[in-house]
């Protein structure tokens, strides 16, 4: 099932083309991760989906009643406002005990429901923020950046947690990350992004692109190395290769 | 003429009171929204409303109403432009202030007290004029009651707000008016110089004692209405002027609420 989709999306801010003929669509059940360098209008991309910005043209359709757990890159919570743990998951709509407990559980923080969200290290935050996305029964996850500031070990155990996530709800997931080994890994589509959409498919196929080499170069973190040896004998799996423009239709 | 005396600092009393309750919540999200500068604004917008509403024969309520609704929604409008907030805060803010105060002394054939408009009048307030004050103040609790979980939410992240289907601006149009209506009905008060303490203190005091928003703007309605009635008791003692003694007193919780807070964090 479809659950969004861009047509020919065109972004600008003050004359400055950010997002430019943007297709792209996710499916029920499927993880799909945007990668591209900073500035690639990834957030953006994001944001136009959720509709929290209007594209300057182009279509966006959501299913309708789409329900959207949504984990922000950075959310900076003042510390003027007190706020538990608990009383977030309370925001926008109350949520009976029992499901709050569920929620906590399924993210992996049972343990900070009393917690002020303010004294949170990053990633109990992080946790917290999917355990409210979880709350309202998503069609959709999406994730920016969800794991920035986690190390190695924090944010690979906090992706189990998302696919854990995805085989129970069977949601579709949308992520952006930088981690591209880690997120690869646990991705079933990527999508390249530079303002426009470079290459995407398979994440084997879509880490042999020439175009993707050309932005991120052979050798990543020694990440892409190791990729490219695991999948060296997958180039031939052209046939289910998804260009975005055709996929979009 | 006891009674009299009685009548009219109840009277002063009940319209501390009202306005103290109505701006504790809404100062909590000013607070919360980092937006006390902006408050600033729209209060100091209020003086051209005086000369505005004298000019055309309105009620005071009317024209400082209008006129700090327009220069709220012009802040939201311009910010985020070519300049920084603040500066655009700071030049529209005195900006209104100083026209106003040249407006009025352009008024032909009116004289104006303009010190009851700057620093409030609170012992002037009649039935009428108390009647207002409670209408407006129960207007803004409705309005943000209403509204509360979803103000909230915008004011945790507009993006998390759009995520579950609300409009942030939508809710950022609520506060402008729930504080336009707040200015309007308190700056009789305390005057338009003052209304952003009112709003900003006792929320600030009741941060120290707070787990959760809810018990945030409680403790703030409870320190702006003991603000109010304590401020009006110490301006009749010592004969001073009533709206700077209350939020003389609102600043001596504030300090120590603070002191409470620093003891209790280094403990």
């Amino acid at each position: 099932m479809r659950l969004a989709t861009l047509d020919n999306v065109d972004m600008r801010f003050g004359g400055q083309a950010v997002l430019h003929d943007v297709d792209f669509h996710i499916d029920k059940g499927e993880i799909v991760t945007i990668v591209g360098p900073n500035g690639s209008g990834k957030s953006t991309l994001l944001r136009v989906l959720l509709g929290a910005q209007t594209p300057t043209s182009g279509t966006v359709t959501r299913l309708p009643g789409l329900r959207i757990g949504y984990i922000p890159q950075k959310l900076h919570i003042d510390p003027t406002l007190p706020l538990t743990v608990r009383r977030f998951l309370d925001l926008p709509r109350r949520v009976p005990e029992d499901e709050a407990a569920r929620a906590l559980d399924h993210a992996g923080c049972t343990a900070l429901a009393r917690r002020q969200m303010a004294d949170l290290s990053g990633g109990q935050f992080q946790r917290v923020m999917l355990a409210r996305a979880l709350l309202s029964n998503p069609d959709l996850l999406i994730l920016d950046e969800a794991t920035q500031g986690l190390d190695q070990p924090g944010s690979a155990a906090f992706y189990r947690q998302i696919e854990q996530v995805r085989a129970d709800l069977g949601c579709g997931v949308l992520m952006v990350s930088h981690e591209l080994h880690v997120v690869m890994a646990a991705s079933d589509r990527v999508v390249c992004l530079n303002g426009h959409v470079c290459c995407a498919g398979h994440p084997e196929q879509v880490a042999s692109a020439p175009e993707y080499r050309a932005l991120f170069g052979t050798g990543t973190h020694g990440a892409l190395a190791l990729y490219r040896h695991e999948h060296a004998h997958s180039h031939d799996h052209d046939h289910d290769h998804s260009h975005p423009h055709e996929a979009a239709q | 003429m006891m009674s009299l005396l009685d009548d009219f600092l109840v009277r002063a009393t009940l319209a501390g009171l009202g306005v103290a309750l109505a701006a504790a919540p809404l100062g909590c999200f000013i607070v919360w929204r980092r937006m006390a500068f902006f408050g600033d604004a729209t209060a100091h917008a209020a003086i051209l409303g005086v000369a505005l509403a004298l000019a055309f024969n309105l009620s005071i309520v009317t024209g400082t109403a209008v006129l700090a609704l327009a220069m709220a929604l012009a802040v939201t409008a311009l910010s985020g432009r070519a300049q920084a907030v603040d500066t655009l805060l700071g030049v529209l803010s005195h900006s209104a202030l100083a026209a106003g105060l040249v407006a009025v002394s352009l008024l032909q054939g009116v004289r104006v007290d303009l010190s009851a408009y700057l620093f409030g009048e609170i012992l002037g307030v009649d039935r009428m004029d108390l009647a207002i004050i409670w209408c407006g103040a129960a207007l803004v609790s409705i309005l943000l009651w209403a509204r509360w979980s979803a103000l909230l939410t915008a004011t945790v992240s507009p993006d998390l707000a759009y995520a579950a289907g609300l409009d942030p601006r939508r809710e950022q149009l609520i506060l402008t008016v729930a504080l336009a209506i707040t200015v309007a009905v308190a700056i009789q008060v305390v005057g338009a110089l003052l209304i952003g303490a009112l709003l900003i203190i006792p929320a600030a005091a009741a941060r120290a004692f707070s787990r959760t928003p809810e018990g945030m703007a409680a403790w703030a309605a409870l320190i702006g209405a003991t603000s109010a009635l304590a401020g009006m008791a110490f301006a009749y003692r010592l004969d001073t002027p009533a709206g700077p003694t209350i939020v003389c007193v609102a600043a001596g919780i504030f300090a120590v609420a603070s002191m409470v807070r620093l003891a209790r964090d280094a403990a």
